[in-house]
């Protein structure tokens, strides 16, 4: 047995003999699991489980085990993701930090601060939120306001964050501040990483068109950060801040904004308007529902050949910004097309007289509204192909 | 799936560009259609010479068994430049049908001649200006000496310069292939001038007399193997539209960055810069069909599915890069001495062969059973 075949068939026992059964059924919304220090689940399963994978530092398999990742070779992981599909098992933790702000931590931060942080992010211990968009720089990101000035060993932070993901439940922020006011707007920006307990931190839920509250207004008021949790050097922060882009984008269309769950397109387009001679009674919406399972299908194509490319060693960053493009693209028509593919039953609220399945189908077209804004727009995401890949250049 | 490629294909792709490039400039077809001539006889015979037709071919019968890949690699290259050649149908789909259809005899007698180039072939299938694979009028006869066949076929691709005809026709056990001489008694063609300057033909059949060895694989040729064969050739013109998309954007992408209007280079207006990037987009997501199609062939699994969504999108695609390639180029894009009409020409003609993207979308719909 080669090496890799060995991985497999000991990473199958392992999941035999430590994934627990109900957490291999579809998981319910209710039961995802984020964790951090207020970590609560719903089915005491979901803990086991997710200890069980962070013993092993597969909660984040290929960072180094020195700071309780896997360790596992990009072909390993894979096995390991294999293995994981075979069974159907559900994620044992959804992580900003392991996502996004773990990578640029193993890339940017000193050995203390890869202690520090790391191993609780593996073990789910901390939820972290990312500290970006202010109410005056959301597209013009750089444009960013909060200040962070040294007073002794500390920077004192002031401004305000808004569209922080689920602030209201971290424990860490990773947050930009501008410690130049005089600077080009890129060049005076640094990463403070702090604790969302820290006095002046307040975090307030804003209510979306969806009726969920997925993201805050954060106010940082003579909020006192140890210098040391500077994560990269000073005034460099914007090299840190689009490398977390990057993968924040790849992140989200692997997600593919979680267009794979709920009712299916054609199933759904099938049962609410029916068949006549095997076809889709609606001939027109019958077509654009093609169209829409094809550019899916070309999505999750491309991403497989963005990964597999990447592996090869061949440049793709550009893959980001391309398929946050498409991903956004690709769910905000699905959930259109399921609206109107279940007529007046795709418009419902709350309540008796609609199916749940139908009401998630309402709330999750509301939702996608936001696919083309988070992450980047779908215009500044057009604007980073043209000048990073296409070379156009701005008015000389 | 294999989405790069391995040493051997990324040199065959390096030799094809090379060769396409100065043995087949833009400018031969411009000299070609003002000529008012569809081939190019120099240039097949460099093309045969240089083994570009039995990539696909195994060894035994003289090709270099490079595979679908190698020989997408190579009408890739062939299309970037609007090269003129039979390699199309006659170092795919001719190969294709003899490999998945003809006997041994048939194999051995003409598969080495479409590795060396020495013999073109064209399919002469569809009857009607909508590509119809299942509709068949044309009727072939069992006579006591072999065959009897007549009927017309409409728009055949090399079909007026192919030296055999490969001809799909009714029997009574259902449709076969049958290998018709160009010039053989009751065989008219009558050349069309199609918009892309390319062979296309009308061919009609008068009680054309065939003998047995005339019949491929001496059997029925079902309907499963005729799908097979055309998702070869829909991945033939995948490619080749790839080459089209690949040669317009650039030709496109190198105006935005050379033509300037107000004083600017106009690629840096952000107008034209999000269509550019748009443009992108697509292509990105084009290609990766592509590849998996090709994959899909060679592996023998998802194979409709995974060819429609190809050259649905590869259409769909090409008619969006060469659309924009004339309205970015603005009025010199209009003229007939700008290459890029000559690219909106062929792009329409490969989008609606062996099936439009409306086509493959009706299909890619009715294998998901809506």
């Amino acid at each position: 047995m080669t090496d890799i075949e060995t991985f497999r068939h000991e990473t199958r026992a392992w999941l035999e003999a430590n994934c627990p059964a109900s957490m291999r059924t579809p998981m319910p919304e209710s039961e995802t699991v984020w964790g951090g220090r207020n970590a609560t689940f719903k089915n005491p399963d979901s803990k086991a489980w997710l200890e069980a994978m962070a013993s092993k530092g597969w909660t984040a398999p290929t960072w180094p085990k020195a700071y309780g990742g896997g360790g596992l070779t990009g072909e390993e992981n894979r096995v390991l993701q294999d293995e994981l599909r075979r069974i159907h098992a559900r994620p044992a933790l959804l992580s900003f930090g392991i996502w996004m702000f773990g990578p640029v931590i193993l890339e940017f931060g000193t050995e203390e601060q890869k202690q520090t942080y790391l191993p609780d992010m593996v073990h789910g211990r901390t939820w972290w939120c990312q500290g970006y968009s202010e109410p005056g720089a959301g597209s013009d990101l750089a444009g960013l306001q909060t200040r962070a000035v040294l007073d002794g060993d500390h920077y004192v932070v002031d401004g305000q964050k808004v569209w922080t993901s689920y602030a209201n439940h971290a424990d860490w922020m990773l947050c930009l501040v501008r410690t130049e006011p005089n600077a080009p707007k890129h060049e005076g920006i640094s990463v403070l990483l702090f604790d969302m307990k820290t006095p002046g931190v307040e975090a307030r839920p804003i209510k979306l068109i969806s009726g969920a509250s997925t993201f805050c207004e954060t106010f940082l008021t003579n909020v006192r950060v140890p210098a040391s949790q500077m994560l990269g050097p000073k005034n460099k922060g914007w090299d840190v801040a689009k490398r977390i882009l990057q993968f924040e984008r790849t992140n989200i269309s692997a997600s593919g904004f979680g267009s794979g769950a709920g009712l299916d397109l054609v199933d759904a387009a099938k049962e609410s308007i029916g068949l006549e001679n095997g076809k889709l009674a609606n001939s027109d919406l019958r077509s654009r529902i093609t169209k829409q399972r094809m550019y899916e299908r070309a999505f999750h194509l491309t991403m497989r050949r963005g990964q597999e490319e990447a592996k090869a060693g061949a440049e793709v960053s550009h893959y980001a910004s391309v398929l946050k493009i498409a991903a956004a693209k690709l769910n905000q028509d699905k959930t259109e097309l399921l609206v109107e593919a279940l007529g007046m039953e795709g418009l419902g609220w709350e309540g008796e007289g609609y199916r749940p399945e139908a009401l998630k189908v309402t709330r999750d077209w509301l939702r996608a509204k936001a696919n083309s804004i988070e992450g980047g727009t779908s215009e500044v995401n057009l604007n980073i192909v043209a000048k990073r890949v296409l070379g156009l250049r701005d008015h000389q | 799936m294999a989405f790069s490629l391995n040493e051997d294909q990324t040199l065959l792709k390096d030799a094809a560009d090379g060769f396409f490039a100065d043995n087949a400039p833009v400018a031969s077809f411009r000299k070609l259609r003002d000529a008012k001539e569809t081939l190019d006889p120099a240039l097949w015979g460099e093309i045969g010479a240089m083994g570009f037709a039995g990539a696909s071919i195994e060894e035994q019968h003289g090709g270099s068994a490079m595979g679908l890949r190698a020989m997408g690699l190579v009408l890739e290259a062939q299309a970037r430049t609007l090269g003129v050649s039979p390699l199309f149908q006659t170092g795919l789909m001719g190969a294709t049908i003899l490999k998945l259809q003809g006997n041994a005899a048939q194999k051995d007698a003409y598969l080495p001649k479409i590795a060396d180039g020495s013999h073109s072939f064209a399919l002469a299938l569809d009857e009607g200006a909508h590509h119809a694979p299942h509709k068949i009028d044309t009727q072939a006869t069992k006579t006591a000496k072999g065959w009897s066949l007549s009927g017309k076929k409409r728009f055949v691709p090399d079909g007026a310069h192919a030296q055999t005809l490969i001809v799909i026709a009714k029997t009574d056990t259902g449709l076969g292939a049958f290998l018709v001489a160009g010039g053989a008694e009751g065989v008219t063609r009558h050349a069309l001038s199609g918009v892309d300057s390319r062979d296309l033909a009308d061919v009609t059949f008068e009680a054309v007399a065939l003998d047995d060895a005339a019949y491929l694989g001496g059997k029925p040729l079902d309907e499963a193997t005729l799908d097979l064969i055309l998702d070869h050739g829909r991945i033939g013109l995948c490619c080749e539209m790839m080459g089209l998309i690949g040669a317009s954007f650039d030709m496109t992408h190198d105006y935005l960055k050379t033509r300037t209007q107000f004083g600017q280079l106009i690629g840096s207006f952000q107008a034209l810069q999000h269509r550019a990037a748009a443009m992108l987009v697509e292509i990105e997501l084009t290609k990766s069909c592509v590849v998996a199609a090709i994959d899909a062939i060679e592996r023998g699994k998802g194979v409709g599915e995974a060819v429609s969504l190809a050259k649905a999108r590869a259409g769909d695609t090409l008619q969006l890069v060469t659309n924009e390639t004339i309205q970015m180029h603005g009025g010199i894009g209009m003229t007939d001495a700008h290459d890029s009409g000559f690219y909106l020409k062929r792009a329409r003609v490969l989008e609606t062969v062996y099936g439009s993207s409306g086509f493959h979308r009706d299909r890619w719909a009715k294998l998901h059973a809506y």
